[in-house]
């Protein structure tokens, strides 16, 4: 009876108040040897594949990069002179110049949670500077973002969570939406859009930064279904997410604006370049 | 004469065993079919040992798997309190069963476990309405005859009783 009353109170004071964050964050470490242990064999046998790969595997993949390095630098190169053409056009219209970011690699650990939420741990926690509401990518497109942290690791949502919605918009036109998750990891619902808006299947939706949570112009997904419902005010938009949610081991953490113990970006703004093309 | 000796450790390091399987990475074709380990492990040894292993510790492995997924903290909590608490009011009856009937029962218990959790899935909003949601119920009963044998041999050669 008494173990009844003190768990009812606890759900109660855990997803009503939220209450209980420091104590879940003491127990969260307290569990955390068991996730270590879990995903120890699987460490393992990446590192193990990883220091055994055949040399010619080696040679290829180091040639494979060293063309994509190129290729990147060269985009990056024209990259930069936009970033400082726009950044002089934005001066002139007198617009808020564009924050800068910082991101850092994690990597998830190979642990299940909860089946029924999506949900992944990451191996890298307040201690790394990772705070509660930080977005998580991955190269393709938007992942998530960090909803619990302690000081080993941290838990973040997808986007593909029922009770996770991200404001995007329409990168061909600037429409306005909200992609909410709907539970499966190849699914977005993209809400509210009338019968008559601009909208068709290809279409790429980027964040649209209204939240204030995520930068804006990072690709969340690509529209997959238009279906015009006459006599529904809205039509049933779908979109696939670009970012391989259930594939990824490694993510990025973005850091936007000021962050108290930033270090300078490395890339963005520092380089001296930049001759208007 | 260590032969005699009672090695008590052997219970935690089962509920041990069983939180990792919990969250041990599965094919995703099997994720719905997870057997409920703690469960199962905590209903044996409330079943076994009813005087030492009571509702609390129930409670307390159902707390760190909350932590463990994730979950809203009591809601794996309170229903393994009350597994326990059922295990431990018919453990004499279900002790005498043949095993296939013992499965029955321990089904029944994670039934109720599930139901519950499932409840507060719903009412957090976490709604997980499909069959597949019942999978773990089905494997952990089929489960049941080599859990119950392999903790009793376990228990047996720790000299518990």
């Amino acid at each position: 009876m008494v173990f009844l009353v003190l768990s009812l109170s606890l759900m109660t004071l855990d997803h009503r108040f939220g209450h209980l964050d420091r104590i879940r964050e003491v127990l969260e470490v307290a569990v955390s040897p068991i996730q270590y242990v879990v995903n120890l064999p699987f460490a393992a046998s990446d590192w193990a594949s990883d220091s055994f790969a055949a040399r010619t595997t080696l040679q290829e993949e180091n040639e494979r990069l060293h063309r994509e390095q190129l290729l990147l630098r060269e985009r990056l190169q024209r990259f930069e002179g936009v970033q400082q053409e726009n950044a002089r056009l934005r001066e002139l219209l007198e617009a808020s110049q564009r924050l800068e970011q910082r991101v850092m690699v994690a990597e998830l650990l190979s642990v299940d949670l909860d089946p029924y939420k999506q949900e992944i741990l990451l191996n890298k926690g307040s201690r790394d500077g990772v705070r509660v509401g930080q977005p998580m990518i991955d190269a393709e497109g938007v992942m998530g973002q960090v909803v619990r942290v302690n000081p080993l690791h941290a838990t973040a949502i997808l986007v593909s969570d029922p009770s996770h919605a991200l404001p995007v918009q329409v990168i061909r036109n600037g429409l306005r939406t909200l992609a909410v998750g709907t539970g499966s990891p190849e699914r977005l619902e993209l809400r509210h859009i009338p019968n008559s808006a601009d909208i068709r299947v290809g279409d790429i939706v980027t964040t649209s930064g209204l939240g204030g949570r995520f930068p804006p112009d990072y690709p969340v997904a690509e529209v997959t279904e238009v279906e015009r419902l006459t006599g529904e005010p809205f039509a049933r938009v779908e979109a696939r997410p670009l970012a391989r949610i259930d594939r990824s081991r490694e993510v990025l953490l973005v850091w936007t604006g000021t962050m108290p113990e930033a270090e300078p970006a490395a890339e963005a703004g520092a380089a001296p370049a930049g001759e208007a093309p | 004469m260590s032969e005699f000796r009672e090695r008590p450790w052997i219970i935690p390091l089962t509920f041990l065993a069983a939180l990792m399987l919990t969250v041990v990475p599965m094919p995703d074709w099997a994720v719905p079919y997870r057997p409920e380990w703690v469960a199962m492990t905590v209903i044996y040894w409330a079943m076994a040992l009813p005087g030492r292993i009571g509702i609390g510790i129930g409670w307390g492995m159902g707390l760190a798997l909350d932590v463990l997924k994730g979950a809203v903290l009591g809601q794996h909590a309170l229903g393994l309190a009350i597994a326990a608490y059922l295990a431990i009011k018919l453990h004499q009856r279900i002790r005498v069963y043949p095993l296939w009937q013992q499965a029955v029962s321990v089904g029944a218990m994670i039934a109720l476990h599930l139901l519950l959790v499932l409840w507060i899935y719903g009412i957090t909003g976490h709604k997980a309405a499909s069959w597949a949601y019942w999978g773990p119920l089905a494997t952990s009963m089929a489960l049941w005859p080599w859990v119950f044998l392999l903790l009793r041999d376990l228990r047996r050669r720790c000299c518990l009783r």
